[in-house]
């Protein structure tokens, strides 16, 4: 076979590959922010559980697995030849940790989507995000109809730490969507200077 | 068309393991990451090379040459094949590692996971997203 200049593969390097998580509770708005800002698609993981939830390694029969698949958001922004973000949306609920565990590796960091009527759904992920020091940003989605309340007391009904962003958002428009992203990168990108200057 | 004795209506938990041949693990050590990226050392080619074998000795499976189709000229991250292929991503990690073996693809892992991204790459998302 003779090949031509078409068949050599481009020298060109990698991408970097980045991701930031999407959380909340279920209806808070998840799926429709990664698709706002991303063309979304809907991700098959498929899992090895045990009645409580937790992946276990190799049983020896095939009656002991029970497999289940947990479907996801997932978008992807190309930033530039050099850069693609990847966004995931995964369930809130604590059952979906063992999924968090694997997302949060190597993450920027999340946004933690919030819906003012029920603020207790976005306390799992929360507690997820402060407990693996994973930089996130608290998004207020706001409902129709819902009342609008100040960020700062969203951050006093959620317990937050002073420096944790918390934005007010429309997860349908784009813009808006974009700076709840943003939050959360300028965010990150604050606490790794902190953590600079800390060191020298 | 090959003469598979799985059709469409044996359902999408059938088919996987059958593709897989059972295999629910990769061979590989550790697991490969959802944004790790996967690019086929086959060049633009649009033609497998016919002669491909995997490991165990069996040619590639449908699903193995549509892996190395859709990342032949750009990379594409793991989570974007299984969207792709519309497969679970445990089974697209097993197809994977089957071409890692074969040497069809090479695979660029994300950084890891202690190490936080230089300050710079986070000001070039910034400036990206708002540029959206
Ligand atoms: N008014 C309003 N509705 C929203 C907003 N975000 C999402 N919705 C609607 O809320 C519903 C649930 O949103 P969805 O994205 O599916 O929630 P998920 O379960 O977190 O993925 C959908 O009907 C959305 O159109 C928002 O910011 N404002
Ligand atoms: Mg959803």
């Amino acid at each position: 076979m003779v090949s031509g200049p078409s068949d050599i593969a481009p020298a060109v390097a990698d991408p970097l590959a980045l991701k930031i998580l999407v959380a909340g509770g279920f209806g808070v708005g998840k799926t429709t922010l990664v698709g706002a800002v991303s063309e979304i698609r809907s991700l098959q993981t498929e899992e090895r559980l045990t009645e409580a939830g937790r992946p276990v390694d190799d049983t020896s029969g095939v009656a002991a697995k029970r497999t289940t698949t947990v479907a996801m958001d997932f978008g992807r922004i190309t930033i530039s030849d050099a850069l693609v973000l990847y966004l995931f949306g995964t369930p809130g609920q604590e059952r979906f940790w063992f999924l968090w565990d694997e997302l949060a590796q190597g993450a920027i960091g999340a946004v933690v989507l919030a819906d003012t009527r029920r603020l207790a759904d976005s306390f799992a992920a929360i507690d997820f995000f402060e407990s693996r020091g994973l930089p996130f940003a608290v998004g207020v989605n706001c409902f129709d109809g819902a009342t609008r309340y100040p960020p700062d007391a969203v951050r006093a009904a959620l317990d937050l730490d002073p420096d944790i962003p918390v934005v007010l958002c429309d997860a349908r428009v784009r813009e808006s969507a974009r700076e709840a992203l943003v939050a959360v990168v300028e965010h990150a990108l604050r606490r790794s200077a902190e953590a600079r200057t800390a060191v020298t | 068309m090959t003469p598979g004795w799985f059709d469409e209506d044996a359902g999408p938990v059938v088919r996987p393991y059958a593709m897989t041949r059972g295999r629910t693990r990769a061979s590989g050590e550790e697991r490969l990451d959802l944004i790790a990226l996967v690019t086929a050392l086959i060049g633009g080619a649009e033609e497998l090379p016919a002669d491909v074998a995997l490991p165990g000795g069996q040619g590639l499976a449908p699903e193995h040459a549509e892996i190395l189709y859709r990342c032949r000229r750009a990379s594409e991250s793991v989570a974007e094949l299984a969207t792709g292929l519309d497969l679970p991503v445990g089974v697209v990690r097993v197809l994977i590692s089957d071409l890692l073996e074969t040497g069809l693809v090479r695979i660029s892992r994300p950084i890891p996971a202690a190490q936080l991204p230089d300050e710079n790459i986070l000001r070039e998302v910034i400036d990206g997203l708002r540029a959206l």
